[in-house]
């Protein structure tokens, strides 16, 4: 018999205490296919700050280092100068990283940190059972924004991606969801070509996953997934918003071709 | 030995790369400028990383992730900026990671001055951030001293896997003196904590989180037992002229270095005064000054702040003797004048 799917050796065996319907539990494996599949599990030190996310050093079965809130990219930077050999990324929610956060993640990129960011945007605070997140969009419900969010009260949502690209540290930035397979598969070509970039010494990645929260945004599993799809990708749209190292390689070939 | 000409901010920086630091990260505030610089200079001739972080925030958790890989690692401050590390000590202690962090101690609250002063005596005694917990307390009195003391802080960082605060001050951040280079860390203790990839290993985390019903009350009671055997082993004070003192001046950092020219003044005069300097502020000599509190008839308190050390004075002597007090806070620096005058007056 020949054996068509089972657990990455990136991952332990412990059951996750996510809710049905998370988005973390395919993310994580999709991290963790990548991980194995470019043989670096035993090089490899993940860094978990607060919120769902940190859950994360129960489930990846390789050296996991917890940050305070928002404080991942910090600790991240600080592994990474130490062994530059390892391969080191984050794992942060919308919270973590674009409200509590944003000072470390703009700096780390400003400086080009040799590093790899795994940012899970799922529009609300989900440990904390669904207060507004600086992702939420403008009129979402939340237990904060019961009305829904208005720009009057609560600004605007945080385009983390566009944000970042206007950084010239920053080498690879792509916004993917977990909304369809097709989506899933993208995401997990995303977070490989990342990874890539930082065993290649290109320095700072960032692949940002629109993801789901069901519990919080108190909808079933299926309009949730739908509601990634459809909804969230209108204020925040997929796609790739920097690559420089495809642009150099390409540009590369074309003076190869002068 | 030759001795070499430098200030408190580059002694406390030679320590440290004597003792095997190779990680810095820091952010600019005054009175410890000279730290980063000389940092962004030295450390990398050492073969170590520096980082001018984005924030004090930000550099306290790079420390943390330098001492999560294994290395040795430190940051410094003053007063504001170490209050904004407090929550990456706090995590530090909580995870029970080494680092030293050098708080050159400036005039608050709040924004406060850029005189010194010794105002962050119960922050950093007391814990500083969040959580049942303590630092080792470091309180240097001179340049030679900032420089054995930062040295000796990354041993007993990474003997209790506990922060370790060096305590100075504005003072000794700035001054220069002649100071002998002597030591030199050769073989660095092994880490088989530190996260450096799970190759040959099961793979390890480095955590404070605790969500499983009595694990972090069983991690608590097993960090009381480290300090409690920090508190047995790790005191250190200085006296001068106690062995006949009837007048015990207990004071701390710079302000013992003017008190100890305002006893010889006092002595001068037949006044039977002593110095008693605790080092460490925590673990806090309290045994030791009992001892010589029991010789002494009274006991006379200097700091440069409204009186914080006062409190572990009390609890060393505990209403057995009268205490008297002299402060000066906000910034303002006794003279030793001011302070033999003061004695003249018990």
């Amino acid at each position: 018999m020949k054996t068509i799917y089972k657990r990455p050796e990136s991952l332990t065996a412990n059951a996750t205490i996510y809710c049905p319907g998370c988005g973390h539990g395919i993310i994580q494996r999709t991290i963790a296919e990548v991980i194995d599949e470019l043989g670096i599990r035993e090089k490899t030190v993940g860094v978990a700050p607060v919120g769902c996310s940190v859950l994360s050093y129960d489930y990846f079965n390789m050296d996991v280092s917890e940050a305070a809130h928002g404080r991942a990219p910090a600790v991240a930077t600080g592994i990474k100068r130490c062994l530059p050999e390892r391969i080191v990324f984050t794992y942060q929610g919308d919270g973590d990283l674009a409200a509590i956060g944003t000072a470390e993640i703009v700096h780390a990129a400003a400086r080009g940190e040799n590093i790899t960011v795994i940012f899970v945007n799922n529009a609300v605070y989900g440990m904390t059972k669904g207060q507004m997140a600086p992702t939420t969009l403008l009129g979402q419900r939340t237990t904060t924004s019961q009305k829904g969010r208005t720009p009057e009260n609560n600004g605007f949502p945080v385009r983390v991606c566009e944000m970042l690209s206007a950084l010239e540290g920053t080498t690879y930035l792509e916004r993917t969801t977990i909304g369809s397979i097709p989506d899933i598969i993208k995401t997990k070509r995303a977070i490989k070509k990342a990874f890539t970039y930082q065993i290649e010494g290109l320095g700072f990645s960032l692949v940002e996953v629109l993801s789901t929260c069901p519990t919080n945004w108190k909808m079933p599993v299926s309009d949730a997934m739908k509601w990634v799809n459809g909804v969230m990708t209108v204020t925040f749209p997929p796609g790739v918003y920097k690559d420089k190292a495809a642009f150099d390689k390409s540009s590369d070939k074309r003076d190869e071709e002068k | 030995m030759k001795k070499v000409l430098l200030n408190g901010c580059e002694a406390s920086a030679e320590g440290a790369l004597a003792a095997g630091c190779r990680f810095y990260a820091g952010y600019p505030i005054t009175p410890q400028n000279r730290f980063p610089e000389y940092m962004s200079e030295r450390m990398p001739e050492e073969g170590g990383v520096f980082i001018q972080a984005e924030s004090e925030v930000s550099a306290i958790n790079m420390v943390y992730g330098a001492s999560a890989a294994g290395f040795r690692a430190m940051t410094s401050s003053s007063s504001p900026g170490i209050s904004l590390k407090q929550e990456g000590i706090s995590y530090l202690a909580g995870a029970e990671l080494p680092a030293v962090i050098v708080n050159m101690n400036r005039a608050g609250p709040g924004l406060g001055d850029v005189t010194p002063s010794q105002s962050d005596y119960f922050q950093s005694t007391r814990g500083g951030g969040h959580g049942d917990y303590r630092t080792i307390s470091l309180a240097p009195w001179s340049v030679q001293e900032i420089y054995d003391l930062t040295y000796k802080a990354f041993d007993l960082a990474d003997k209790y896997r506990n922060p370790v605060i060096v305590h100075a001050d504005g003072i000794t951040a700035q001054i220069m003196e002649a100071v002998e280079l002597h030591l030199r860390r050769k073989r660095l203790p092994e880490k088989k904590w530190a996260l450096t990839g799970c190759r040959d290993r099961m793979p390890h985390s480095v955590k404070s989180l605790a969500l499983t019903p009595g694990v972090l009350e069983t991690h608590n009671w097993k960090m009381a037992g480290k300090y409690r055997k920090i508190e047995q082993r790790e005191i250190l004070c200085s006296k001068y002229m106690c062995e006949d003192a009837n007048l015990l001046v207990v004071s701390f950092g710079t302000c013992a270095r003017i008190c100890y020219d305002a006893i010889s003044m006092a002595r001068e005069e037949g006044i039977k005064a002593g110095l008693f300097r605790p080092v460490t502020l925590w673990p806090f000599p309290y045994e030791e000054l009992a001892r010589q509190a029991g010789k002494a008839k009274k006991i006379f308190v200097v700091e440069m702040n409204l009186g914080q050390m006062i409190d572990d004075v009390r609890i060393a002597v505990k209403n057995n003797i009268r205490i008297f007090f002299y402060g000066r806070p906000g910034g303002g620096v006794p003279s030793s004048e001011e302070i033999f005058k003061e004695i003249k007056k018990i």
